[in-house]
C-alpha cells in the first residue's frame, strides 16, 4: 500500500495504470472471444472456414459490442442473423458500420475494412443463418441495361426519397434519404435487396434482378452527366434556384441601381 | 452643321405629317426622381421585355400536345422512354435547337426574376406610403399584376411536361377540387376528363402564351401611364415638395440611366442563363402520376402556398353530403389571401382611419410611419414563414434537422413571427426617429472634444446639412384624429364620426397607426439653435441642376426648366 501510496503522483504513474487497464481488458476480451467459433457450424460452402474465422474475430472486435457476441443482438444494435452477406457488405463497405455513435440514421463514411476483412465479416454473418449473398460484378453490370425503363422504374421507386437526381432527401424524425452519388452499383444493388434502415426491401419479385440491373443503370448514367446548363446548383430542385434568383439576380441589381442612382457626395 | 441641318430636315418632316414635336418635347423634358429604389421595379419591366422576346422564340419550337411518342433525340439517358410530345419538344428545345438551353435558361431566369422584382418593387411602395391618394389604383392594378403573374409563371413551368410541373398540376387540380360543392365540376372543366388528360397541356398553353401576356401587357401599360400622368413620387430632400418635382429630364439624363440599366438587367439575366442551371426538366424526366420526386418543390412564387399546404393539419368535414378538405382549402386560399387583399385594402383602411385626404407625392421613410412599417414587416414575416416551410424538406435534408420539427416550428411561428416583427420593427422605426430629433436639435456629434478655459469639457456638436436636415424633417406624422382623452368625459364632445362602435374603433386604430416620436418644434422647424439655417424646403434655392417646379393645382405640366 505505502508502495503505491508513495509512487502514485510519479509522472510514470499515469502510464502505468493505464497498462494495467488495458492489460485486464486484453485478457478479459480474450476469454470472452474465444467462444464465437465454434457456432460456424452452417458454414456456406463459398466461404472458406478460415475466412469466417477471420470474420469472426473481427466482429468481436468491433461489432460485437452493440450486436452482441453471437449477432443475436442487443439494447443497442438489431440481431443480425439472418441478414446476410449483401447486408453486411453494404453497411461495412459504405462505412455506416461500426457505426460512431447510434443516431437517426448512420451517416456514409470512409469504410474501416478492406474489401476482405468486410467479405470476411459478411461470410461470418452469412453463416449465422441464410439471407441474401454478395451480388456478383456481373449481376450489378450497367452494361447492357435497359436505361429507359431504369428511368421509369427509378421515378417510380427510388425518386420519392432520394430525389430525381439521387441527390438525396429529408425523411421523418431526422432520418433521411442519401444521396447516390457515391454508392457503388454494387452498394445500390445490396440496397435494394436489404433494404438497409428506413429504406424498404425491393426483392427479387418486386423488382426484378434485371431491372436492378436498369435501375442502376440510370442511376450512374445520370449522375456523371454534365450540367449543359452551367452549374448543377446541387440538383436539388427550385429551391436553390429561387435563392440564386433572389440573392444572384435581384441582389446584383439591387447594388446596380444603387450604383447607377449615386450622386458625387458633396463633403462640406 | 449639315449634319444637324439634315436630322431638323428630318424632324420637320416628321412633325409635318405627325405634329409629334410637342409631345415629344415634353415627353423628353418629363422629370424623374432619381432613387436607387425607383428603378427596382424596372427590373421587372425590363425582364418582361426579356420575357416577351423569348417567349416568342420557344413558341417556335415547342409542341403543346400530350401525344404520346418515344424519345430517340439526343439525351442518351432518356432514349426510348414514352413521354408526350410537349416533353420531347422541350427536350428538343434544349438539346437539338442551337441557342435553345440558353434562351430556355433566360426565359426561366426572367420570369423568376420578373415575379421577384415585382415584390421588392410592391415592397417599396408599400414601406415609403408611395400608394397613397392618388395613386391608390395604380397601387391595385400593381396587385392584379402580381397575381396574374404568378399564374402566368404556374402555367409557364406546367407546359413542358415533367415530373415537377405534373407533380404542381396535381396540386392545382387537388385546389380546384376543394372548392365546396363545385370543386369536381371545376376540376373536369379545366383538365377536360380526369387528370391528367389530353388537353391541359394546350389549354394552359393558349392561356399562357396569349391570354394572360395581353392582360399583363395592358395591366403594365396602364401601370406606366397612370405613374406617368400622375408624376413619379421622390423621395423627402432639400427643395422637394408636394408640388414639385425634383429630378433629372427624361432626356438625356433619365433615358441614358434607364437604358443603363436595361442592360444590366439583361447582363444579368444572361449570366444567370449561362452559369446556372434552371429547371433541368432532362433530369426530372417525363411527367408520370405514379411518380413523384424528394424536393418536389414550385418556383418561388409559389413557395408559400406549397408552405402553407405543408404545415396545415389534416381537417377534413362533410356535411350535408359535400367533403369539405380545409387542409387544402385553408392553405390555398387564406394566407394569400390576407396578403393581396390586406395590401388591396390597406391605402383606404388608412385613409379611412387618418382621415387623410390629401394628395401625397413626397414619400414617407419608412422609419416616419412606425406601425405601417410593422404591418409590413409582420407580412413579410408572415410570408417569409410559409415560404421557407415551402422547402421544408431540403432545409431539413441540408442542415439536418428532423423534418417535423420544422414543421412545428413553423406551425407556430407563422402566428409568433408576424407578431414579434411588428414589435421590434415599430421599435427600431421609434428608435431611429428618437436618433432623427436628436440630430435636429443637437447636430452631429465630431467627436472633438474641447476644454474651456473654465476647465470644463463639452462636446462639439456641428448642425446637420441642409440636405441632411431637409430630409429629417420630412417627418410630418401621420395625422392624428381629435378625440377627447379617455376618463374625461368632459373634456369635449367627439365628431360624429367618432361615435358608436366603428367610431370608436376608428380612433383606437388611429392611435396605434399614429404613434410616433414628437417632432421637435419651433417655429416649424428646429428648437431654437440660432445659429442653425432654417430651412422652408420651398424656399431653398434648388440645389438640384435640372429641376423643374409645378405649379400646384395646375392641371398641365407647366415646363420651367431652371439651370441646364
Amino acid at each position: 500500500m505505502s508502495l503505491i501510496t508513495a509512487r502514485r503522483r510519479r509522472r510514470a504513474a499515469g502510464y502505468a495504470v493505464i497498462v494495467l487497464g488495458l492489460l485486464t481488458a486484453g485478457v478479459a476480451y480474450a476469454t470472452v472471444t474465444g467462444q464465437p467459433g465454434t457456432a460456424a457450424a452452417a458454414t456456406p460452402s463459398s466461404a472458406s472456414p478460415k475466412q469466417i474465422a477471420e470474420g469472426a474475430s473481427l466482429f468481436s472486435v468491433t461489432c460485437a459490442s452493440c450486436h452482441g457476441m453471437n449477432a443475436q443482438g442487443t439494447s443497442q444494435g438489431p440481431s443480425l442473423i439472418g441478414v446476410g452477406a449483401a447486408a453486411v457488405d453494404f453497411q461495412v463497405s459504405t462505412g455506416r458500420m461500426p457505426a460512431k455513435e447510434i443516431s437517426a440514421e448512420m451517416p456514409r463514411k470512409p469504410p474501416v475494412f478492406d474489401t476482405a476483412q468486410t467479405h470476411a465479416i459478411a461470410a461470418y454473418i452469412a453463416s449465422l443463418g441464410g439471407g441474401p449473398a454478395i451480388p456478383s460484378a456481373a449481376e450489378v453490370s450497367p452494361i447492357g441495361a435497359d436505361m429507359a425503363l431504369g428511368q421509369s422504374l427509378f421515378i417510380t421507386d427510388c425518386a420519392q426519397c432520394h430525389n430525381f437526381s439521387g441527390a438525396g432527401g429529408a425523411l421523418t424524425y431526422g432520418k433521411y434519404a442519401p444521396a447516390l452519388t457515391h454508392s457503388t452499383p454494387t452498394q445500390i444493388y445490396e440496397a435494394m435487396l436489404t433494404g438497409p434502415e428506413a429504406m424498404p426491401v425491393f426483392n427479387d419479385t418486386t423488382i426484378t434482378p434485371a431491372q436492378k440491373r436498369d435501375i442502376i443503370a440510370y442511376i450512374t448514367t445520370v449522375r456523371s452527366e454534365a450540367n449543359p446548363g452551367g452549374f448543377s446548383l446541387g440538383r436539388i430542385g427550385p429551391v436553390t434556384e429561387g435563392l440564386v434568383a433572389f440573392l444572384g439576380g435581384i441582389g446584383s441589381l439591387v447594388f446596380a441601381s444603387i450604383w447607377i442612382t449615386l450622386k458625387r457626395r458633396e463633403h462640406t | 452643321m449639315s449634319n444637324s441641318k439634315g436630322l431638323g430636315g428630318v424632324g420637320v418632316f416628321l412633325d409635318d405629317r405627325t405634329r409629334g414635336a410637342a409631345p415629344a418635347r415634353r415627353f423628353m423634358r418629363k422629370i424623374f426622381p432619381d432613387h436607387w429604389s425607383f428603378l427596382l421595379g424596372e427590373i421587372a419591366l425590363y425582364s418582361f421585355i426579356i420575357l416577351i422576346l423569348t417567349g416568342i422564340f420557344l413558341t417556335l419550337f415547342f409542341q403543346p400536345s400530350m401525344t404520346d411518342v418515344v424519345y430517340h433525340g439526343v439525351y442518351h439517358p432518356l432514349d426510348g422512354v414514352r413521354m408526350s410530345e410537349a416533353y420531347a419538344s422541350t427536350l428538343n428545345i434544349s438539346f437539338d435547337v442551337r441557342g435553345g438551353l440558353l434562351l430556355r435558361q433566360i426565359h426561366h431566369w426572367a420570369a423568376l426574376l420578373f415575379v421577384g422584382a415585382i415584390m421588392v418593387h410592391m415592397l417599396r411602395v408599400f414601406f415609403t406610403g408611395a400608394y397613397r391618394k392618388p395613386r391608390e389604383f395604380n397601387w391595385i392594378i400593381g396587385i392584379a399584376i402580381f397575381t396574374i403573374s404568378i399564374f402566368e409563371g404556374l402555367f409557364g413551368y406546367s407546359l413542358p411536361d415533367d415530373l415537377l410541373s405534373g407533380t404542381g398540376l396535381r396540386i392545382t387540380q387537388g385546389v380546384l377540387q376543394s372548392v365546396p360543392i363545385v370543386g369536381t365540376y371545376l376540376s373536369f372543366f379545366l383538365f377536360g376528363g380526369q387528370f391528367p388528360g389530353h388537353v391541359i397541356i394546350p389549354r394552359l398553353y393558349i392561356i399562357h402564351v396569349l391570354i394572360i401576356p395581353g392582360l399583363l401587357l395592358a395591366l403594365i401599360s396602364a401601370h406606366l401611364f397612370l405613374m406617368f400622368h400622375q408624376k413619379h413620387t421622390q423621395m423627402p430632400g432639400k427643395g422637394r415638395t408636394e408640388t414639385n418635382v425634383v429630378g433629372a429630364p427624361m432626356y438625356p439624363y433619365f433615358m441614358a440611366k434607364t437604358g443603363a440599366f436595361f442592360f444590366f438587367v439583361f447582363a444579368v439575366v444572361a449570366l444567370l442563363s449561362t452559369f446556372a442551371q434552371i429547371n433541368p426538366i432532362w433530369l426530372f424526366g417525363p411527367y408520370n402520376p405514379s411518380g413523384i420526386t424528394a424536393g418536389s418543390q414550385p418556383d418561388f412564387y409559389m413557395g408559400a402556398l406549397e408552405g402553407a399546404l405543408r404545415i396545415m393539419p389534416n381537417w377534413v368535414s362533410n356535411v350535408g353530403g359535400y367533403t369539405i378538405a380545409w387542409n387544402v382549402i385553408i392553405p390555398a386560399f387564406v394566407p394569400l389571401g390576407i396578403i393581396f387583399g390586406g395590401a388591396a385594402l390597406w391605402p383606404f383602411l388608412e385613409r379611412w382611419i387618418t382621415g387623410d385626404h390629401r394628395e401625397h407625392h413626397i414619400n414617407d421613410r419608412p422609419r416616419n410611419a412606425p406601425t405601417r412599417t410593422g404591418i409590413g414587416m409582420a407580412a413579410v414575416a408572415f410570408y417569409g414563414v410559409l415560404w421557407l416551410e415551402g422547402a421544408n424538406d431540403v432545409i431539413a435534408a441540408q442542415l439536418h434537422i428532423p423534418l417535423y420539427t420544422l414543421t412545428w416550428i413553423a406551425r407556430v411561428s407563422v402566428f409568433l413571427a408576424p407578431a414579434v416583427a411588428y414589435w421590434v420593427t415599430k421599435r427600431i422605426c421609434l428608435g431611429l426617429q428618437r436618433k432623427d430629433t436628436h440630430l435636429l436639435e443637437h447636430g452631429v456629434e465630431t467627436g472633438i472634444i474641447r476644454q474651456l478655459p473654465s476647465g470644463e469639457f463639452i462636446e462639439v456638436t456641428r448642425p446637420v446639412s441642409e440636405e441632411v436636415r431637409a430630409v429629417l424633417e420630412s417627418r410630418t406624422g401621420l395625422p392624428q384624429l381629435p378625440a377627447p382623452a379617455p376618463g374625461e368625459p368632459g373634456e369635449g364632445v367627439p365628431a360624429p364620426s367618432e361615435r358608436g362602435a366603428m367610431g370608436k374603433l376608428r380612433v383606437r386604430l388611429n392611435r396605434v397607426l399614429t404613434e410616433g416620436i414628437p417632432v421637435p418644434t419651433g417655429n416649424g422647424h428646429g428648437n431654437g439653435h440660432a445659429e442653425l439655417r432654417e430651412g422652408e424646403p420651398a424656399a431653398v434655392p434648388s440645389g438640384a441642376d435640372h429641376g423643374r417646379e409645378l405649379e400646384a393645382g395646375s392641371p398641365d405640366e407647366e415646363e420651367r426648366p431652371s439651370g441646364h
